[in-house]
């Protein structure tokens, strides 16, 4: 167990590259409850999401769910969030657990104007991401809802082993998957009934491996309140819309995000970046892939060295090569 | 439940130490990293003092630094973890051992009783 964002979280259950194995080939359940969770209501809820996120959340539809971003008023971003539409003038927004407290006085400090109330639900929720690619065939036989036709990005209630809960088909492992929310006092229960029906237990290990080989940026690695949210490749969540730190999103990023694979070394975050013995960079995240089996890693370089094809990565005083590759680095099939 | 032989001497720092000088991690070491994805050992002839850091174990997760558990002259590296680092997890007393030391002088190490019960 280790300290995370004022939780004590799990690593690993029975080993990382097992809990990995089982989500890209099977399925396995990650206890996120640490992240957070605010309801936006009223007749102003619309126009406040879309004064503090990036994404077009008119787009929304009730039943859907939508990935955004917070940007901050400095640059940067304050975190990224989902959000899912209950109905009309009523959302959940889904934050890293980290960004709980930060994300709230942030959000509170631009209700002024809008008819909008905030709740914070961080405690009444928990929340168990099912990732892989037989989540919705483990799921079915135990919820009366119909799995096959509720598509990436549905949020709908249902009953899972009885109990009322909210799915999405949404998740952060590049895995087909549901999102499990159910109140706090059934988790541990629904938890032991999804281990039952053959689904892996998975902790924070396998969640930034399988996270990583998906592409995916981690809050605290990849974005900050500091680094450009544009320097990722996920400029399609800025759409064309007035909204907090605007201006600062209308820049070019001084840094861009990269794929990185290595032969035999692995990289850490903070491990310094190089062209031709000038550092150009630095990780971002790394590990050992254990789809791909090489090590691989994110890095944040000069948006000069976007395009560079090969650099060389500073690990405890050595330079080891490093071959630029594209994101993400495994897709599922 | 780790398996610790009771004719190696241990670092409080998780080595263990064979009579020959041969030089590993513990069952509980290896078994708290997780899977071992990496291994960079010393080079042959490098003189070390006990207690200095002189290979890096590295998990999927983290990379952990390897102490001396003795001074002396490394008169051995373990080759095989280069193609197979994972034999650190399967086999921490034999196939995984890191390098082999001509020891002058031993650091401050337990018997198995004493690592064990520090590790329980």
């Amino acid at each position: 167990m280790v300290p995370f964002g004022g939780w004590d979280m799990p690593v690993q259950y029975t080993g990382v590259k097992a809990e990995h194995d089982a989500v890209r080939r099977a399925a396995g359940v990650f206890d996120v409850s640490h992240m957070g969770e605010f309801r936006v209501t009223g007749p102003g809820a619309l126009a406040f999401l879309q004064h503090v996120t990036t994404n077009d959340v008119s787009k929304l539809r009730p039943g859907r769910a939508q990935y955004n971003w917070l940007p901050g008023t400095q640059g940067g971003l304050v975190d990224d969030i989902y959000i899912y539409m209950v109905r009309e003038g009523e959302y959940l927004m889904v934050v890293n657990a980290s960004n709980v407290s930060k994300d709230w006085a942030h959000l509170q400090a631009h209700t002024a104007g809008f008819d909008v109330q905030l709740t914070d639900e961080s405690e009444r929720w928990a929340l168990l991401a099912v990732q892989g690619p037989q989540s919705e065939t483990l799921l079915q036989p135990h919820t009366s809802t119909d799995l096959s036709s509720k598509k990436k990005n549905a949020y709908f209630p249902a009953t899972l082993f009885g109990f009322d809960v909210w799915l999405a088909r949404t998740g952060y492992t590049g895995e087909d998957g549901f999102e499990v929310f159910t109140d706090a006092s059934e988790a541990e229960t629904i938890w032991d009934k999804l281990l039952a029906i053959g689904i892996t237990p998975a902790g924070l290990g396998a969640r930034d491996t399988l996270r990583l080989e998906a592409g995916f940026p981690l809050y605290g690695h990849e974005f900050s309140d500091s680094i450009h949210p544009l320097s990722s490749t996920y400029s399609w969540v800025v759409k064309d819309k007035t909204h907090v730190g605007r201006e600062h999103i209308s820049l070019a990023p001084p840094q861009k995000l990269i794929g990185l694979k290595l032969d035999r070394v692995p990289v850490r975050e903070g491990y310094p970046v190089k062209v031709g013995g000038e550092v150009v960079g630095h990780i971002t995240s790394g590990t050992s892939s254990p789809t791909l089996g090489h090590p691989i890693a994110m890095a944040l370089v000069q948006a000069a060295h976007a395009s560079t094809d090969t650099f060389e990565v500073e690990v405890r005083g050595k330079d080891h090569p490093a071959t630029r590759m594209d994101l993400p680095f495994y897709k599922s099939s | 439940m780790t398996n610790t032989p009771t004719e190696l001497k241990y670092a409080a720092s998780h080595e263990w130490l064979a009579a020959d000088g041969t030089v590993g991690i513990t069952d509980f070491a290896q078994d708290q990293l997780g899977d071992v994805v990496y291994v960079e050992l010393p080079e042959v002839g490098r003189v070390v003092e006990a207690g200095e850091t002189i290979a890096v174990v590295e998990s999927v997760k983290t990379a952990s630094d390897i102490y001396a558990p003795a001074s002396g002259t490394i008169i051995a590296v373990n080759e095989d973890l280069s193609g197979s680092p994972e034999l650190v997890n399967s086999a921490p007393y034999e196939g995984g051992w890191l390098f082999k030391l001509d020891v002058t002088g031993e650091g401050d190490l337990m018997d198995a009783a004493a690592y064990a019960s520090a590790n329980n």
